[in-house]
């Protein structure tokens, strides 16, 4: 286990390589190969089985030591990042686009971006300049459908080489902040695939009966698409997705944000087994590990919400790392509470036995 | 590229000291010598005591950028603009706060959370705040004064067809112009003057040439170009890849015709691409040197940079070395052109 960072430790926080390796690349929904096999890399050594299925989520297991049938937990992770797709080529060269997933065009304007393109072509998304608006459209934000992105190639170029249908990712470096927050890019959810791959790295070196699959999912940005097919794979008897959680800040509800820095945030609510988030609560209580309680009325918006239902239902929970300014291209995240969120979920998984699932569903005489 | 250097230098008007050194540094060996004033402009000179008009140079180096006002009890840093930045291109954005860059991020609301219709109002730069990963007002303190500026964190970097792209082009274009022209030497008087304060209302430039009382200048920018979609073609001031653009009017200045008259006889004669600046408003150091003391005849030249007054611009390698060559030929002609200026006043 990493050692306990000082406050201030920023750049030198063990987890910062393993967050600028899985930001920083692109994997807009429906394009996650690159990640995926980063992931598969990332959590080969501590694993002993890993597989891309025909969408492409990375499902990784680490055998338990138990008798069979040995229970199975999930952990699961989305690690597409919300994107642009060209729909069209401009007179001059310039790229009309549209969203994938939930772009809010309030942040696009002014970004840098790759264009995935036969290279990543590095972009910058232009409007009609300021000066040559009324004060009514100034007043306004830009609509997406208002905003071109400019590769600085001539016509011809930009045409030959950036076909419709070519995905974009915006660009941001991830940049260490003060103490132990960073930020940058596709934290959300890379964030939580850090913690899963962490999580597994601990597990590794402990005794743990049950079979534990770790899951970077697909397309949750634009329908939990990957969670609904990878959780019919594996059929767990338990399972939790990882995700990351609006971040306490100035302009929110107070009753809709997680505290940053203090630790991960447990669900609860319809999408929740009771019996899972108790385990999870006592879990961190036991080690010490600082959390948090997340109300969750109704639909939790992330893969758990698609797990829930899978074949005959599976029993869901939700563990979420506070995060600010999602979707845009600085998320912020605290590197501890990434650490605490994977130190929750390797002793979850350590102390998972047979005897856990039983009686979550039962016949009546 | 002294370019990639001097764009990513932080150098918000009032703070543009590391501007300054970096470029006194660059000139020191071309100029017979140089000083410092009470605002901070950079004045340099070579053959001072050559016959012939006094030719003032100048460019500026301050860029457009952030104040901090006040650092809120959760450790988060409220913010006031210097100079023209459109709100909505503050959303988002990295940042570099105080002399030391302390890395930092403007944020957003998320989506998920907006009300009705909030995602089609302008977030104002009142509601936005930079936060710099402390988690209270005493870490936050502890590296942070209100005063202190913050700038956009933007690489330097080449893309597409030879252009490059960065922050501060405006105008630390015209910065890199002035040091290629001050390894020429002239048979008359020239000071190259780094100005400060452009941004926020022409203040450098007016003193320096006060000081310098020039007999003729020249004003070298990066300006707009909106050569981009949406916009109407009579609202392109400038063609990015079109060579150097010389002024005829904007909101401070209505250019000297026989500098005008030289810098396009220059252009034509050299076999160099340029265009007009086609649209008039905004304003440049000109505006105030052509008002100093009995009034100076002063021109701008500029290299269009697309996204000015944003986080990024791009600027054509080409343009660039153009207006250089541009503003060489015309210099060669500075003789002639102090010629027709005497027989207009005379």
């Amino acid at each position: 286990m990493p050692t306990e960072p000082a406050r201030g430790a920023g750049p030198q926080h063990p987890l910062v390589p393993l967050l600028q390796a899985l930001t920083e690349l692109p994997g807009p929904s429906g394009r996650e190969h690159a990640v995926g096999r980063r992931v598969a890399d990332l959590l080969a050594p501590y694993v002993t089985d890993i597989r891309h299925d025909a969408l492409g989520n990375c499902i990784a297991l680490k055998q338990g030591a138990g008798p069979e049938p040995r229970p199975r937990l999930m952990l699961a992770a989305h690690m597409d990042e919300i994107g642009l797709i060209v729909t069209r080529v401009e007179e001059g060269g310039f790229l009309r686009f549209a969203p994938v997933g939930g772009v809010d065009a309030r942040a696009v304007l002014g970004q840098e971006v790759r264009v995935h393109a036969d290279a990543p072509l590095p972009g910058y998304v232009g409007a009609k300049p300021p000066h040559l608006l009324t004060s009514q459209e100034r007043d306004r934000t830009i609509p997406l459908e208002d905003l071109f992105i400019d590769v600085g190639l001539p016509e011809e170029a930009a045409r030959r080489r950036i076909p419709p249908g070519t995905f974009v990712t915006v660009h941001q470096p991830l940049t260490p902040l003060l103490g132990t927050r960073v930020a940058g890019k596709a934290l959300d959810n890379r964030a939580s695939v850090a913690a899963l791959i962490e999580a597994m790295r601990l597990l590794a070196r402990w005794h743990h009966e049950a079979d534990v699959y770790a899951v970077a999912t697909v397309q949750e940005e634009v329908g939990l698409r990957g969670a609904m097919v990878s959780t019919y794979r594996v059929v767990p008897d338990m399972a939790i997705a990882v995700d990351v959680g609006f971040g306490a800040a100035p302009g929110l509800p107070e009753d809709q944000v997680l505290a940053m820095g203090q630790g991960p945030a447990i669900g609860l609510g319809a999408n929740i087994h009771p019996r899972l988030h108790g385990m999870l609560v006592r879990t961190a209580q036991q080690h010490n590990i600082p959390h948090q309680i997340e109300p969750l009325p109704g639909s939790t918006g992330t893969d758990a919400w698609a797990m829930q239902v899978v074949q005959s239902g599976v029993p869901t929970a939700l563990v979420s790392i506070p995060a600010r300014y999602l979707h845009t291209s600085v998320e912020v995240v605290d590197l501890e509470d990434v650490r605490h969120t994977a130190r929750l979920l390797a002793h979850l998984a350590a102390s998972v036995t047979a005897a856990d699932p039983e009686g979550w569903r039962y016949d009546l005489a | 590229m002294i370019l990639r250097e001097l764009s990513e230098l932080p150098g918000v008007s009032g703070d543009e000291h590391r501007v300054r050194a970096r470029l006194w540094e660059a000139v020191r060996d071309r100029v017979d010598g140089g000083r410092v004033d009470a605002l901070g402009n950079l004045i340099t000179w070579k053959g001072a005591d050559r016959p012939g008009p006094k030719v003032m140079i100048a460019a500026h180096m301050d860029e457009i950028g952030l104040m901090i006002t006040r650092i809120d009890k959760d450790g988060l840093l409220r913010f006031r603009k210097v100079g023209g930045i459109d709100d909505r291109v503050l959303a988002a954005k990295a940042v570099r706060v105080g002399p030391d860059g302390i890395p930092g991020v403007i944020g957003l609301k998320p989506i998920h959370l907006l009300k009705d219709n909030e995602a089609k109002k302008a977030v104002s730069h009142e509601e936005l705040y930079i936060d710099i990963g402390a988690a209270s007002k005493e870490e936050a303190e502890r590296v942070v004064r209100p005063g202190m500026y913050a700038t956009f964190a933007t690489a330097f970097g080449e893309l597409g067809d030879g252009l490059v792209k960065g922050k501060a082009f405006d105008d630390r274009a015209g910065c890199a112009l002035l040091v290629e022209l001050l390894a020429l030497d002239f048979p008359f008087p020239v000071y190259g003057v780094f100005t400060v304060q452009e941004e926020i209302g022409l203040r450098g430039a007016r003193v320096a040439a006060y000081d310098v009382a020039p007999g003729l200048a020249l004003v070298l920018e990066g300006t707009t170009c909106a050569d981009t979609p949406g916009t109407d073609p009579h609202g392109q001031s400038t063609l990015l890849g079109h060579g150097p653009a010389i002024t005829v009017m904007d909101a401070t200045h209505i250019p000297a015709r026989p500098l005008v008259d030289g810098l396009v006889a220059a252009a034509e004669s050299a076999g160099i691409p340029w265009q007009w600046k086609r649209t008039t408003f905004g304003g440049t150091d000109a505006g105030s040197i052509h008002l100093t003391r009995a009034g100076v005849p002063a021109a701008t030249v500029s290299v269009p940079c697309r996204y000015i007054h944003s986080p990024c611009a791009f600027m054509s390698l080409r343009d660039f070395e153009n207006t250089r060559r541009l503003l060489a030929a015309f210099l060669e002609d500075v003789p002639r052109v102090a010629e027709r200026l005497a027989q207009g006043s005379a």
